[in-house]
């Protein structure tokens, strides 16, 4: 991997190679195939019986049908996408491989591709399952969102990859002691967000804070969409143009770590 | 002889008109209050084969990371294949590699999968005749469709050899190479590294403990010693200076701060 100044002439071969080896990685491993499904499935059965019977019991559910596993279905697409980022970097560190890499004509911007491009590859082997059990059990189609779907769904990918790269340049920085932040982070949004209900919920001075997350405008579109059947455009370009901020700043940040593992010497650590 | 004592004599990063395949100048590197290198500064030429030498914590992998662009210095300069480092690290990164027991290939992808990965990363052509060329020339073809992790610590350190000259570097960076290798697979190591060198008119740098070794590969020793350039030249002419018939005894002279066998303390 080169230096942080230097990210010109894209190489598709060596990002392509990364991807490899972490297919071959994923095609090796029957237990990492299984978490990638046995979670999604868990969450979707979970909250799916929790929906099924609110709406039983409460109008206003009946009315909203599809809010709470709408919500974990796009949840999932969030956090098992920054997690499909992470663990192919923590599998580095795992790995000590990251000096190889990091000796290799692999630029920093490379690497970062092809976790990104791994993330989507997981987060399709875990979340396409899912929405077929909800549609099998609940009858919950997520598809019939139809195209405002992908407007959600790159919104939350978008958020994902900021946080996933913000987080392996802090593992590269402080070593495997860091880990925890990989899987923990991003429940800190999750009330701020507002995934399960709506951002009026929230204090005043707290729903400024929750309109800094892109996620909260995907959420608050997902019930708009569910609720009123209206798409709000105005959220998705919103949700966007944060995102935009996120992405750039995330990497600088990735970079700023990159630079400092190495004056500290922690590329060969690399463990806790 | 001292790091200064031929400071004079070695060309330096800023003329610029060195042929070295690796020229490091006045470099340092603080940790904290720590001086892991304390101003060092050689020049290898194209084609040499050097050894480090030092005990634990003189310096060697600092002085190879910072050399990779893995560790930046605090201050001084290195100059790789005629680049700045790592200010322009993407010209020479595909022309050399390295080996060191701090790094591993990943446990769960097989041989083969690990030569393609590195094979791709370094953009080398026709990669399935390279991996067979290699597979021939190192002796993996009986295990090459195994996962690494479950190898022997020699077949290890073999294929790690193996990815180290997938892009057949012209400059060889070697931390320990032969460590934990039972004596036959070391010498056996050696042999290839030699050949490989003559073959390719290769630099190799490598950093050991292992005197046999030095006394065997190298046409150079730079003995390290806290972070300084203890002694640098000929591994005959180092023999000579310190009155000894091994390059073990000078390190053991080197590293008790003795000269000609009698303690410096006691002169």
């Amino acid at each position: 991997m080169t230096d942080i100044s230097l990210h010109r002439g894209i190489s598709v071969l060596r990002i392509g190679a990364m991807i490899l080896r972490y297919w071959y990685l994923l095609m090796s491993s029957w237990p990492r195939l299984l978490e990638l499904l046995y979670w999604p499935a868990l969450q979707v059965i979970t909250w799916g019986f929790i929906q099924y019977y609110i709406a039983q019991n409460a109008s206003f559910f009946a009315r909203a049908g599809g809010t709470l596993i709408g919500a974990v279905i796009l949840w999932d697409i969030l956090f098992r996408g920054q997690l499909g980022f992470s663990i192919s970097f923590l599998e580095e560190m795992w790995a000590r491989n990251l000096g190889n890499l990091m000796m290799s004509p692999l630029k920093p911007i490379e690497f970062l591709l092809s976790l990104m491009v791994m993330s989507l590859i997981r987060l399709a082997i875990g979340v396409i399952p899912m929405t077929l059990l909800a549609l099998i059990f609940f009858h919950f189609n997520v598809y019939s969102l139809g195209l405002p779907l992908i407007a959600f769904f790159c919104n939350l990918i978008f958020t994902s990859w900021s946080v996933g790269i913000f987080v392996s340049g802090l593992v590269l920085r402080n070593g495997l002691g860091a880990e925890s932040i990989v899987w923990t982070l991003m429940f800190a949004i999750m009330p701020l967000a507002c995934i399960y209900y709506p951002v009026s919920v929230l204090p005043g001075w707290l729903q400024y804070v929750a309109w800094s997350l892109p996620p909260t405008y995907v959420f608050e579109g997902m019930r708009a969409l569910l609720i009123e059947q209206t798409f709000r455009t105005d959220l998705m370009l919103s949700a966007l143009a944060i995102n935009v901020v996120l992405l750039v700043a995330s990497f600088w940040a990735f970079l700023a770590l990159l630079r400092s593992a190495k004056k500290n010497g922690s590329l060969l650590a690399g463990g806790e | 002889m001292t790091e200064n004592d031929n400071a004079s004599s070695r060309p330096t990063v800023a003329d610029g008109t060195s042929s070295a395949a690796i020229e490091v100048d006045r470099l340092v590197k603080l940790y904290k209050q720590t001086r892991a290198v304390d101003g060092i500064s050689f020049s290898l030429p194209r084609g040499s084969i050097t050894g480090l030498l030092g005990g634990n914590g003189a310096g060697k992998t600092t002085t190879i990371a910072m050399i990779m662009g893995l560790v930046l210095a605090t201050s001084g300069r290195v100059r790789v294949l005629g680049h700045r480092m790592p200010e322009e690290s993407a010209a020479v990164l595909g022309r050399m590699n390295f080996e060191s027991p701090y790094v591993d290939m990943p446990m769960r992808l097989t041989v083969r999968q690990n030569l393609t990965i590195f094979g791709k990363l370094y953009a080398v052509k026709n990669l399935t005749d390279r991996i067979a060329e290699l597979a021939d020339d190192l002796d993996l073809t009986e295990f090459i469709d195994r996962a690494n992790g479950k190898l022997s610590a020699g077949q290890k350190t073999r294929v790690a050899l193996a990815k180290a000259l997938i892009n057949q570097p012209e400059l060889l960076l070697l931390d320990e190479p032969t460590a934990s290798l039972d004596p036959d697979t070391a010498d056996w190591v050696r042999a290839h590294l030699e050949r490989y060198r003559r073959a390719h008119n290769a630099t190799i740098l490598l950093a050991s403990h292992n005197m046999l070794e030095v006394e065997r590969l190298c046409d150079r020793v730079i003995i390290m010693k806290r972070g300084r350039v203890e002694d640098d030249d000929t591994p005959e002419a180092i023999l000579v200076r310190y009155n000894r018939t091994t390059l073990e005894e000078v390190f053991l002279d080197v590293a008790r701060g003795r000269v000609n066998g009698v303690q410096e303390a006691a002169r």
